[in-house]
């Protein structure tokens, strides 16, 4: 049993980097953009799905597919900003944003569908069936890789937001967008770099997600989005270290909580979300400012 | 005076429409098209009820519409009854599910905008889940409920006349709680509930009522649809596009209107059971639906009703100020988009 707890806990750590680069995507277009981008679920399929094709068809490697997907997915990132998000405004403008990030989101979903039916898909490379011997544990080789890409990603999120110009006009535009456009900020152009940046990272989030979830489906995005609201919630939106810590938390206790009732496990995740805002409605690390309307 | 008798024509219009439809379209085809599209009227109108008054926006209605339809199939079974009796079922799965809205509200009520979404998505899985694993509700494989053995032809009209008894209830709810006080204190705490508070309205009971009448009606709805299908499965229960598709046509028609739910379920509800029944494959009715949502939420934000009341109200200022124009009159007083 200890070894089984052991286990999990290591695999629960390693699994939340990767929810936790996910969230920080979602996390960052929250807070420059204030909306909830929930067509983060299926983007992160779309992701893996790309990396399936690429590794299916045209024999490329995972690692190196990233350099395809992570700019594609950044361009649509830019283009659903640009097309279905920046003409909305108005006092309606929060509902109306969360709508139409699902109707994008149906719209994927639908096309992944017919691209690729409903079965479930899984990716493979040499490196996700072998896994490494530390300390009595055996973990896969992909959790290893795969925490360690979305920790260098989590990682040049952060520089990018703290130690460049384009980062500084980012914060400045999450503390206050009109005083930002005062200063000269082209708000849009930081929202929709924003967006794509969110969204870019759905596609390593994704190919590490289909190397390691063993199958996913179209259908698989409504089970991740709500996982990763969760996340994003009770680590108070706007939050992206605070997503980490979230992220790790709860992909633990689900694990564990998998050891002995595998059907209920996911129930972790949204049990925690519902315990934490009755105590705490702002979230772990959240501004009270979430709060007001 | 005129707007008025107006309205009360097309009501009476409307109703006849409704009474003698499936005396004219006795395909059994159409009247199930029939009863689908009156249930989701009553669940968009019963959505409207809480989320566009209160501005709260409800993305787990769903939680509501299946624990009445759970407890109706349930309750069905467990006490051996069969035809007509179930009917009397409905108010009970109202009650279930008006229960249910109470903690929940407590809780989700306590948060505003996109956390408030999220909440609620996050209780519409743990439902979601809940019911392909708990015993009570017979897992991933459903429950069934006693079919009535009615005439096939006439099959569905008891459950088209009871649903459009239901849905003509509903209205008279939704107009009544719009003109009343309680109506008023909704729609201020949409507008700025600190500002509310302020002036005395008590957002907490105020927001939970509203959440829980609309609660009820949701529930005996659902009561309704799954004794019309006949089985409770999980998935089909506790649908995540059944939540959109409420929402998507209260904002077609006109949040926080009275006709604009109805409208947005007579028109959409048809169009998805027509898209589902042609098309072979769920997919394209799904990426269609996706691009008229996309297209509502794009260019008419506010809904059909309230911005061709706009558009209406522009021309027609247009053309009085056109006809004032030499003697230099008043212009004629704008009517409001709100007041569809």
């Amino acid at each position: 049993m200890g070894k089984e707890i052991g286990q999990a806990i290591a695999a629960g750590i390693l699994g939340g980097g990767v929810y936790a680069l996910m969230a920080a995507g979602l996390t960052l277009i929250f807070g420059v953009l204030d909306i909830i981008n929930v067509a983060q679920g299926i983007l992160v399929v779309l992701g893996a799905y790309l990396s399936y094709a690429l590794s299916v068809h045209l024999h490329i490697d995972l690692f190196v597919g990233l350099l395809i997907t992570v700019p594609a997915m950044f361009v649509l990132g830019v283009l659903i900003y640009w097309l279905f998000i920046r003409p909305l405004r108005g006092a309606e403008r929060t509902s109306m944003t969360l709508l139409a990030c699902f109707a994008v989101a149906l719209i994927i979903e639908g096309v992944l569908y017919r691209e690729f039916g409903s079965g479930y898909v899984s990716i493979t490379a040499s490196y996700t069936a072998s896994s490494v011997h530390i300390l009595d544990f055996y973990l896969p080789d992909i959790y290893l890789y795969g925490f360690g890409l979305a920790v260098l990603a989590v990682a040049a999120l952060y520089l990018i937001l703290y130690r460049t110009t384009f980062g500084r006009a980012v914060r400045a535009t999450m503390q206050n967008p009109t005083a930002a456009r005062l200063v000269g900020i082209d708000v849009n152009r930081v929202s929709a770099l924003t967006f794509g940046i969110g969204t870019a990272v759905t596609a390593i989030g994704g190919m590490v997600y289909g190397a390691i979830s063993g199958g996913f489906t179209p259908n698989s995005g409504y089970d991740l989005i709500s996982r990763l609201l969760a996340i994003v919630i009770l680590a108070g939106m706007g939050s992206i270290g605070g997503a980490l810590v979230a992220a790790v938390f709860m992909t633990t206790a689900e694990a564990l909580v998998d050891i002995w009732q595998p059907d209920w496990a996911v129930a972790v995740f949204y049990l925690a979300l519902v315990i934490i805002l009755t105590v705490r409605p702002a979230g772990l690390f959240g501004r009270s400012a979430v709060r007001a309307q | 005076m005129n707007r008025r008798l107006l309205t009360v024509g097309a009501l009476l219009a409307l109703a006849v429409v409704v009474a003698v439809f499936p005396l004219v379209f006795t395909n059994p085809i159409a009247s199930q098209y029939g009863v689908i599209t009156l249930i989701f009227v009553i669940v968009a109108s019963a959505w409207n009820l809480f989320s566009g008054y209160s501005g709260y926006l409800s993305l787990g209605h769903a939680i509501f519409y299946g624990t009445g339809a759970y407890f109706l199939a349930v309750a069905a079974k467990d006490w051996n009854l069969t035809a007509g009796a179930i009917f009397w079922l409905l108010p009970l799965a109202g009650l279930a599910a008006a229960i249910i809205a109470v903690p929940l509200g407590l809780v989700a009520l306590r948060v505003r905008r996109h956390t408030f979404v999220v909440i609620t998505i996050a209780f519409f899985f743990i439902a979601q889940l809940s019911a392909s694993n708990l015993s009570v509700t017979g897992g991933s494989s459903g429950v069934l409920v006693p079919v009535p053995n009615w005439d096939p032809a006439t099959y569905n009209n008891p459950f088209y006349y009871l649903a459009a008894l239901l849905a003509a209830g509903t209205l008279a709810v939704s107009w009544l709680i719009r003109r009343s006080r309680f109506g008023l204190q909704l729609r201020a705490i949409r507008d700025d509930e600190d500002r509310a508070a302020g002036l005395g309205v008590r957002a907490m009971p105020v927001k939970l009522t509203a959440l829980v009448a609309s609660a009820f009606i949701t529930g005996m709805a659902g009561g309704l649809w799954v004794y019309f299908i006949g089985q409770a499965i999980p998935q089909f229960v506790f649908d995540p596009l059944f939540d959109l598709a409420v929402v998507l046509m209260a904002f077609f028609g006109g949040l926080g209107t009275i006709a604009g739910p109805v409208l947005g379920a007579l028109v959409l509800e048809p169009t998805q059971q027509y898209l589902t029944s042609t098309e072979t494959n769920g997919y394209q009715s799904q990426i269609l639906f996706g691009v008229l949502f996309l297209l509502v939420i794009l260019f008419l934000p506010r809904g059909v009703l309230p911005t061709g009341a706009e558009y209406l109200a522009r021309a027609r200022a247009r053309l009085a100020q056109r006809r004032a124009a030499p003697g230099g009159g008043p212009a004629s007083q704008p009517a409001t988009g709100d007041a569809a």
